[in-house]
């Protein structure tokens, strides 16, 4: 029995650190989406996060933990000045104008031959582990959760129901606003961070405007109402492709395009019928066989 | 001079793929992400009705518009009229229209594999030095000539649509308000299905002109139009028909100087850094029609 | 010193005058009447209130302090509340939530070190947070309803509902804009026994209204606004008895 647990481990412990991550990144747009703001700068914050972590490891040979604090803070501090301007647009507009900050970080890698541009850093030495991948996901799940219930919790809510009538009620909605990108951006310079000493390595074409896409999509296919579910979500959307790949093959597919797929339909049906997300499904199933009984 | 011309070549393929996009914004405030997987997939129908059924490209253009604007109609169909009803309907609809982007590429990768698509040697008659076109110094080649014309004809044609006909006022009429629209007797859905097949043949056409002046086809060949086609919508103005023709060409003039003078690589980041510019100082863009709705 | 004052206020939109010189006063512990026909402005007049709108001219005091062209939110902290004509609850929250994010200016939240450890205190300052919010419900009586999903209560309940979250942030200037449409008499009835009831205390209440039998019972002092402009102002009686009043009211000209 052990030794089969430690096969499963060898095998798949990667994977258990990939969802990790994901679940991250799928957090920190998670924070904006909690008030109601469609915030996709996540995979620039990711980048600036990376490679500010891969710089220093690799060039100045900082301790770790201190490269992770960077990791942290440094993104959170661009957000600001970002966000202040960014954040009085609504909507697409707000996203469009995130993901082009995206682009201008990625676009800007690609050309600073001092991180050797489109190649990206190699030979990062593996300082984050599992372990370390989930202690920083569980601990980033605890911060948020606890926010419910809270004033400071409400207020989020209120925000994301109705912003003008927040403002009415005394709610400084800027502020929130701003508190939640700046959140954001941390957990996705940590994520970017803990990557880079995961894979070894950073390139820009790990922060595409189809990543930060992705990450939207394991928030929205997982469920925005409570913080566990965007970990659900990246969770089921990592998992389901590896599952595909044993199947693929059988059912006469390429691997690459019927995860595609699937990711395409899962969303659609998410989005169609349970647009809460995977996370209200209980909810959802309850309500159903209440209504079945009383009607 | 030659820039220019360039540049106005290059513009055109965009003014024609914001024209599609702008249509659908104008009309039901919402941003279609599939725009640029019609795009493509388009380009791919033209490939395949020249390739296997050997039809000329002056007729596999207007099939794979058809093809294009039923793909639009499916799409209206499937990802955002079940949405209608919904409030959250403007955010929900942008990730419907993520997930049948995704299963569209899915499908395109699945049929035709990753690789680069080329037309056949022949699709478009030779350039004859002795036949092309000289202005003011500038060299327009018969490619050029052909695929501005036809992008002109069709914007003109447009044009034409929404100002003289009646399906053309029932857009204006439901893009105003849908709910005045059905009051005065406008087949709200009707005419909406009606501006997606309209927007995705343009789309489609402009797919099918991209493919043949890059004389390169692929399935990830809507990714980069995808955003600078969102730049174009926000500069010249969402939901403005004259904006986007106008922005699109000065997207085409931009990008060409830019790369004659700064070089290729900074290209896309002048254009998101602008565009974010453009976003936080006039939102409305230079023409622009759409309120931000506040609520 | 008034309550609520305002000085020539205006407010233009593209060409038309919503507001058009208003000036009117609300006295402390007052409850005043804002009527006029449709369009007549009295949204509008709350909007500037409220903070909403900026007036493009004249000006607005709060107990003297002027809060023309301040965000909704500082107005609000200054002890401004309102109601809107169109409800505005979250429908998402419950009853219950939507008056506890009215306590938001009086809430004063546990500390940070606590909430993360999840103390005892910031459990029971969440408790206490959500009695209250219970408490008020019952003051507008929906207290079985506390738990309901707002976009779930009648009409009339969720006006109620709207009136608590006001109330929870203890205003000295309530503002309600149109409470009662839609309510039948008996609602009505509860919700001007609400009105007096929060009048108590020295806290103001300017009241939009289109039930004229309403106003007049619960009203200390009216305005009446048509245009834009204000065509009186004064006791009910005195109000209902104006030649200006009835013509505006009526549609011929005076």
């Amino acid at each position: 029995m052990g030794e089969a647990l430690a096969g499963f481990w060898d095998t798949y412990q990667s994977t258990v650190g990939y969802v990790g991550l994901n679940a991250l990144l799928a957090l920190s747009v998670y924070t904006s989406l909690s008030c109601g703001q469609l915030a996709l700068g996540s995979s620039g914050f990711a980048a600036l996060g990376a490679y500010a972590a891969a710089l220093l490891t690799v060039q100045a040979h900082w301790p770790f933990p201190l490269v992770l604090l960077v990791a942290l803070i440094l993104p959170a501090a661009v957000a600001v000045p970002l966000g202040l301007p960014a954040l009085r647009l609504h909507g697409v507009f707000l996203a469009i104008a995130t993901i082009a900050f995206g682009e201008v970080v990625r676009i800007g890698l690609v050309n600073w031959d001092y991180v050797h541009g489109a190649q990206g850093i190699v030979a990062i030495p593996q300082e984050a582990s599992v372990w370390m991948i989930w202690l920083a996901l569980l601990l980033a799940l605890l911060l948020l959760s606890r926010l419910r219930g809270s004033r400071w919790g409400f207020a989020l809510e209120a925000v994301r129901e109705d912003e003008p009538a927040a403002r009415t009620l005394g709610i400084a909605t800027t502020r929130y606003k701003l508190a939640m990108l700046v959140a954001g951006a941390a957990l996705a310079g940590l994520a970017g961070a803990l990557e880079a000493h995961f894979t070894f390595m950073v390139a820009p074409s790990g922060f595409t405007f189809g990543r930060v896409v992705e990450m939207l999509v394991f928030a929205v296919v997982g469920g925005t109402q409570r913080a566990w579910g965007p970990v659900l979500g990246a969770a089921f959307l990592t998992v389901l492709p590896e599952a595909l790949r044993e199947v693929a093959p059988r059912v006469g597919l390429e691997p690459g395009p019927l995860r595609l797929m699937v990711n395409g339909l899962v969303l659609l049906a998410v989005i169609l019928f349970l647009p809460a997300g995977l996370a209200s499904l209980p909810q959802r199933l309850r309500e159903r066989r209440a209504a079945g009984r009383g009607a | 001079m030659q820039q220019v011309i360039n540049g106005l070549f290059l513009g055109s393929i965009y003014a024609l793929f914001a024209l599609g996009y702008t249509l659908v914004f104008g009309v039901l405030d919402i941003l279609n992400l599939a725009h640029a997987a019609v795009f493509m997939l388009a380009s791919f129908a033209a490939l395949v009705l020249v390739t296997r059924l050997h039809l000329p490209i002056l007729l596999a253009l207007p099939l794979a518009m058809l093809f294009a604007g039923l793909l639009g109609m499916v799409l209206e169909r499937v990802a955002f009229r079940p949405l209608r009803a919904r409030g959250d309907s403007n955010v929900a609809g942008l990730i419907s229209s993520l997930a049948v982007a995704t299963v569209f590429e899915a499908v395109a990768l699945e049929v035709w594999g990753p690789n680069v698509e080329r037309f056949p040697f022949g699709t478009l008659p030779a350039e004859d030095p002795a036949h092309q076109l000289h202005l003011l110094g500038a060299v327009i080649s018969r490619l050029q000539l052909t695929i501005m014309g036809v992008a002109v004809v069709l914007v003109l044609l447009l044009t034409y649509l929404v100002r003289r006909t009646r399906l053309g006022r029932e857009v204006r009429a439901v893009a105003e308000s849908p709910r005045a629209a059905r009051v005065l007797g406008v087949d709200v859905d009707r005419v909406i299905a009606a501006s997606f097949f309209i927007s995705s043949a343009l789309g489609g056409a402009a797919g099918v002109l991209y493919g043949l002046a890059f004389n390169s086809i692929s399935p990830d060949m809507g990714r980069s139009v995808e955003l600078k086609g969102l730049a174009v919508i926000i500069v010249g103005g969402m939901g403005s028909m004259p904006g986007a023709v106008i922005a699109g060409f000065a997207l085409g003039l931009t990008e060409v100087l830019v790369v004659a003078h700064l070089g290729g690589s900074y290209r896309d980041a002048v254009s998101f850094a602008g565009l974010f510019l453009i976003l936080v100082l006039r939102p409305r863009g230079l023409l622009g029609a759409a309120s931000l709705r506040e609520a | 010193m008034s309550a609520l004052r305002l000085e020539a206020v205006e407010r233009t939109f593209g060409g038309v005058r919503a507001v058009d010189g208003a000036s009117f006063a609300v006295g402390p512990g007052e409850v005043h009447g804002l009527i006029g026909p449709n369009g007549a402005g009295k949204t509008s007049v709350l909007n500037l209130v409220s903070g909403l709108l900026a007036p493009t001219a004249g000006r607005i005091l709060l107990e003297g302090r002027p809060v023309h062209g301040l965000p909704p939110h500082r107005v609000a902290a200054l002890g401004v509340a309102r109601t809107f004509q169109n409800i505005r609850l979250f429908p998402e929250l419950s009853a219950r939530d939507n008056v506890v994010v009215g306590q938001h200016l009086r809430r004063r939240g546990a500390s940070l070190a606590a909430r993360l450890l999840a103390l005892p205190s910031s459990r029971a300052e969440e408790r206490a947070a959500r009695e209250a919010a219970g408490a008020l419900l019952g003051r507008v009586g929906l207290s079985e309803r506390a738990d309901e999903e707002a976009r779930h209560l009648s009409y009339g309940e969720q006006r109620r509902v709207e009136i608590a979250r006001a109330l929870a942030s203890d205003p000295r200037l309530l503002l309600l804009d149109e409470p009662t449409a839609g309510m039948n008499p008996g609602e009505v009835g509860a919700v001007a026994t609400l009105i007096r009831g929060a009048a108590e205390g020295g806290r103001s209440v300017l009241l939009v209204e289109h039930n004229v039998r309403l106003v007049m019972e619960v009203c200390d002092r009216i305005t009446v606004l048509d245009f834009g402009k204000v065509i009186a102002e004064g006791a009910p009686a005195e109000v209902a008895r104006d030649p200006a009043v009835v013509a505006a009211y009526l549609g011929a000209t005076p």
